[in-house]
C-alpha cells in the first residue's frame, strides 16, 4: 500500500522504485504457481499464432471463390483438420478465428474493467441518494442474465464485432463493481486515509493516490478470469447469430456446424476444433487469473 | 463468520451484513423487495427503450435483407405504433404491460403473450430439473472436497470443475448431439416428444425423459461446476472455527462434525449466490434450447433472432429478466430465515 507521496521528485522516483520491487515479488510469486505458468505460456503460444495468422495462412485461403477443396472432408495430411460445409480449411478457420474471439474477449473485459472500476469506487467512495441509486444499478446489473441482455443489445445494433463488444462490456462490469466497491470500503477505514484527508486532500487525490493504486490489482487478477468468460459470451453470442457475419469466430463456425448439422451427420473434425479451441483459452486465463488472485491475496491459496 | 475475503471471492451480497446488523425481518424483507420492485422497473424501461432509442429505425431492422415499398414500411410502421411520438408509445406499453400484452410476433404472427404462455411449461420444466440436479451434485461434491483437501478426490473434482466452466454451453450440447445423436443414435435429437405421438401416461413421460436427457445433461455439467467451487470454498472457510475443535473434542465422529456442524454454516453463503448464478442458468437455457430444438423461451429468443422479431424478443427479455429477479428476492428473504442466528433473535 502506497503512503501520501511527498511532493518531490526525490519521493517519487522511491514509489515508482518501490512500485518496480513489488512487480518483481508478483512475478517471483506467481512463477512458483506451476498451473499458472502454463497457463500463461500456453496463452502466450496462441497469441502469437493468432497475430502470425496472415502470415501463416493469407487470407485468400478463406475466401470460398478462391478455393477448391472437397467440402465436409475428413482430415488428411494436406488438410490436417478437414473442410467445412463451403470447403475451407477448418485449420485456417480455426487460426484466423482466434483474431475475433481473443481480440472480443480482451477488448470488451477492458471495457467491463474500466466501467466496473470507476463505478465501484465511486459507490465505495462517495455516499448519499446517487451513490445509493447507483448501488441499485449496480444490483441490478447482477442479477440480470447478463447474457439475455447482450443478445437483445446485439439483436438491435448493427452486426459487427464492436457491437458485440460493447454488448458485453455492459452488461458484465457488476461484479467487478462489487469487488472494487468493498476493497474501497475496506482501504478508506485505514487510518492513513483520514492522515491525508487532515491534510487537506481533495477527493480527486484520495481516489487517485490512495484508493485506485490499492484497487487496481484486486482488478488485474479480475481482469484475467474475465477475460474467460467474455470469450464464452463472444462465441455464445456469433453462435446464435449475431456476430460479424464476414470474419470468423470460434462461436460463427460452430454456429455453421449446427446450421449444416455436422454435429447429427458425425463430422466431428468440425465440431471438435473451434469447441477445443475456446476451452484451451479459458482454462488458460482461469489458471492464471486464479494464480494472480492467489499472490495478491494469500488467503485464497490452495483453492 | 465470513470474512471479507470470502465475501469479495463469491461476491457475496449485502444479505451478510444485514443478518448481523439485527434489523427486523420486515423492514429487510421491505429493503429487499424495494430493491427488486427497482429493478424491475429497470427491466421494464431498458425493454422499451433498447427497441426505440437505439440507433435504428425498428423498422428497418425487422424487414433486414427483404425489400418493402415505403406503403408498406408505413403500415408496418402504424401496426407497431411506432408513427406515435415517442412517450405516446411508452404510456401504450405501459398500459399493456399487466395483462403482458407486447404486440404481435412478426414471425408468428400471434400475440407474444400466447406464445410465451405456450413456451414457459417447457422452460421452467428443463432448467427447474437441471437446477435441481446441479445443485444436488455441486453441494455435495463441493462439501466432499473442501473436507478432504488435497486429497485425489478433490483435486480430480476440482480440476474438473474448473475445466468445465471453462466449456462453453452450447458447445457441449453439440458434442453430446454428436456422440449420442449423430453417431450412436441412442437419444432423439430434438424437441420434447416424438412429433406426432399418441402416447399418453407413463409412455409419453419415458418419452419426455428421453427428449430431456441430453439438454439437461448439458445444462447440469455447466452450472455444478460454480456451485462445486462456491460451497468448497465456503466450507473451507469454516474448517478451522472453534467449535468444529469443540465438536470432536466431545468425541463426535468426523462424519457427523461435518454433517451437523460445518455443513450447515457453510450453507449459508452458498444459498445466495446459488440463486445469484440462476441468472447463468436461464442464458444456457437460450443456447441449449436452441440446440435441442427444446420448445420453451429460448428457443423462442432463437427464433426471435433470426427475424429479428423485435416483440417477441422484448417480450422474452422482459418475462426472463423479472424471472431472475423474483428468483432472487425469494433467495433473499429464504436466508433470512435458513439463518438460526437470526431466528433466535
Amino acid at each position: 500500500m502506497t503512503s501520501a507521496p511527498r511532493s518531490s521528485s526525490r519521493a517519487t522516483s522511491a514509489t515508482s522504485a518501490r512500485r518496480r520491487a513489488a512487480a518483481g515479488r508478483v512475478w517471483r510469486e506467481f512463477r512458483s504457481s506451476r498451473s499458472g505458468l502454463v497457463g500463461l505460456v500456453v496463452l502466450l503460444v496462441i497469441v502469437l499464432l493468432a497475430i502470425l495468422a496472415p502470415v501463416l495462412a493469407p487470407a485468400r485461403l478463406l475466401d470460398v471463390t478462391q478455393i477448391d477443396n472437397p467440402i465436409n472432408h475428413p482430415p488428411t495430411w494436406s488438410l490436417p483438420l478437414g473442410t467445412d460445409p463451403s470447403g475451407r480449411s477448418v485449420l485456417v478457420t480455426l487460426l484466423w478465428g482466434a483474431r475475433v474471439s481473443l481480440l472480443v474477449g480482451v477488448v470488451a473485459t477492458l471495457l467491463s474493467m474500466v466501467i466496473g472500476t470507476v463505478v465501484g469506487m465511486a459507490v465505495g467512495h462517495y455516499s448519499g441518494w446517487g451513490a445509493a441509486v447507483l448501488m441499485r444499478v449496480v444490483d441490478f446489473f447482477l442479477v440480470l442474465p447478463s447474457l439475455v441482455l447482450a443478445i437483445v443489445l446485439s439483436a438491435v445494433l448493427a452486426r459487427g464485432v464492436w457491437t458485440i463488444i460493447l454488448a458485453i462490456g455492459v452488461t458484465s462490469w457488476a461484479s467487478t463493481a462489487r469487488l472494487v466497491r468493498s476493497q474501497t470500503l475496506t482501504i478508506e477505514s485505514r487510518p492513513y486515509i483520514e492522515r491525508a484527508w487532515a491534510l487537506g486532500a481533495g477527493h480527486r487525490t484520495v481516489i487517485g493516490r490512495h484508493v485506485l493504486p490499492a484497487v487496481l490489482p484486486l482488478v488485474l487478477a479480475n481482469t484475467t478470469l474475465t477475460v474467460g468468460s467474455a470469450i464464452i459470451a463472444e462465441s455464445t453470442l456469433s453462435f446464435l447469430g449475431l456476430g460479424d457475419t464476414t470474419k470468423p469466430s470460434w462461436g460463427s463456425m460452430l454456429k455453421v456446424a449446427l446450421d449444416s448439422g455436422a454435429a447429427t451427420g458425425g463430422f466431428w473434425w468440425f465440431v471438435l476444433p473451434p469447441g477445443l479451441a475456446i476451452v484451451v483459452v479459458v482454462l488458460c486465463f482461469t489458471l492464471v487469473g486464479r494464480a494472480l488472485e492467489s499472490v495478491i491475496n494469500p488467503t485464497l491459496r490452495g483453492r | 463468520m465470513t470474512s471479507a475475503l470470502l465475501e469479495q471471492d463469491v461476491e457475496a451480497t449485502d444479505a451478510d451484513r444485514d443478518v448481523r446488523g439485527g434489523t427486523s425481518f420486515w423492514r429487510y424483507a421491505g429493503r429487499k423487495a424495494g430493491g427488486a420492485a427497482f429493478s424491475l422497473v429497470m427491466v421494464v424501461v431498458l425493454g422499451f427503450f433498447a427497441f426505440r432509442i437505439l440507433p435504428g429505425d425498428p423498422t428497418r431492422s425487422m424487414t433486414r435483407g427483404r425489400i418493402m415499398s415505403p406503403e408498406q414500411l408505413e403500415t408496418l410502421k402504424r401496426q407497431f405504433g411506432l408513427d406515435e411520438p415517442l412517450h405516446t408509445q411508452f404510456w401504450i406499453y405501459l398500459k399493456n404491460l399487466p395483462r403482458l400484452d407486447f404486440g404481435e410476433s412478426y414471425v408468428y404472427r400471434r400475440p407474444v403473450s400466447d406464445l410465451i404462455a405456450e413456451h414457459l411449461g417447457a422452460t421452467l420444466l428443463l432448467t427447474g430439473v437441471s437446477a435441481a440436479i446441479a445443485i444436488a451434485l455441486g453441494l455435495w461434491i463441493g462439501q466432499r472436497a473442501a473436507w478432504r483437501r488435497g486429497s485425489w478426490f478433490d483435486r480430480l473434482n476440482t480440476g474438473s470443475a474448473l475445466v468445465l466452466w471453462s466449456v462453453p454451453t452450447f458447445w457441449l450440447g453439440l458434442i453430446l448431439l454428436l456422440v449420442f445423436g449423430g453417431m450412436l443414435h441412442w437419444l432423439p435429437t430434438g424437441g420434447l416428444k416424438t412429433a406426432g405421438t399418441t402416447a399418453t401416461g407413463i409412455p409419453l413421460v419415458w418419452d419426455v425423459i428421453r427428449h430431456m436427457i441430453m439438454p439437461v445433461v448439458t445444462l447440469v455439467a455447466v452450472t455444478y461446476a460454480q456451485y462445486l467451487l462456491v460451497m468448497r470454498a465456503s466450507l473451507l472457510e469454516e474448517m478451522h472455527a472453534d467449535y468444529l475443535t469443540t465438536a470432536r473434542a466431545k468425541g463426535l465422529r468426523e462424519d457427523l462434525v461435518r454433517r451437523r456442524h460445518a455443513v450447515p454454516n457453510a450453507l449459508l453463503p452458498t444459498v445466495t449466490l446459488v440463486f445469484l448464478h440462476l441468472g447463468g442458468l436461464i442464458a444456457g437455457a437460450v443456447t441449449v434450447e436452441a440446440i435441442f430444438s427444446w420448445p420453451g423461451l429460448g428457443y423462442l429468443t432463437y427464433a426471435a433472432l433470426s427475424g429479428p422479431d423485435l416483440p417477441l424478443l422484448q417480450g422474452t427479455f422482459v418475462v426472463f429478466s423479472s424471472i431472475v429477479i423474483l428468483m432472487n428476492l425469494a433467495a433473499d428473504l429464504l436466508y433470512r430465515f435458513l439463518d438460526p442466528r437470526v431466528r433466535a433473535a
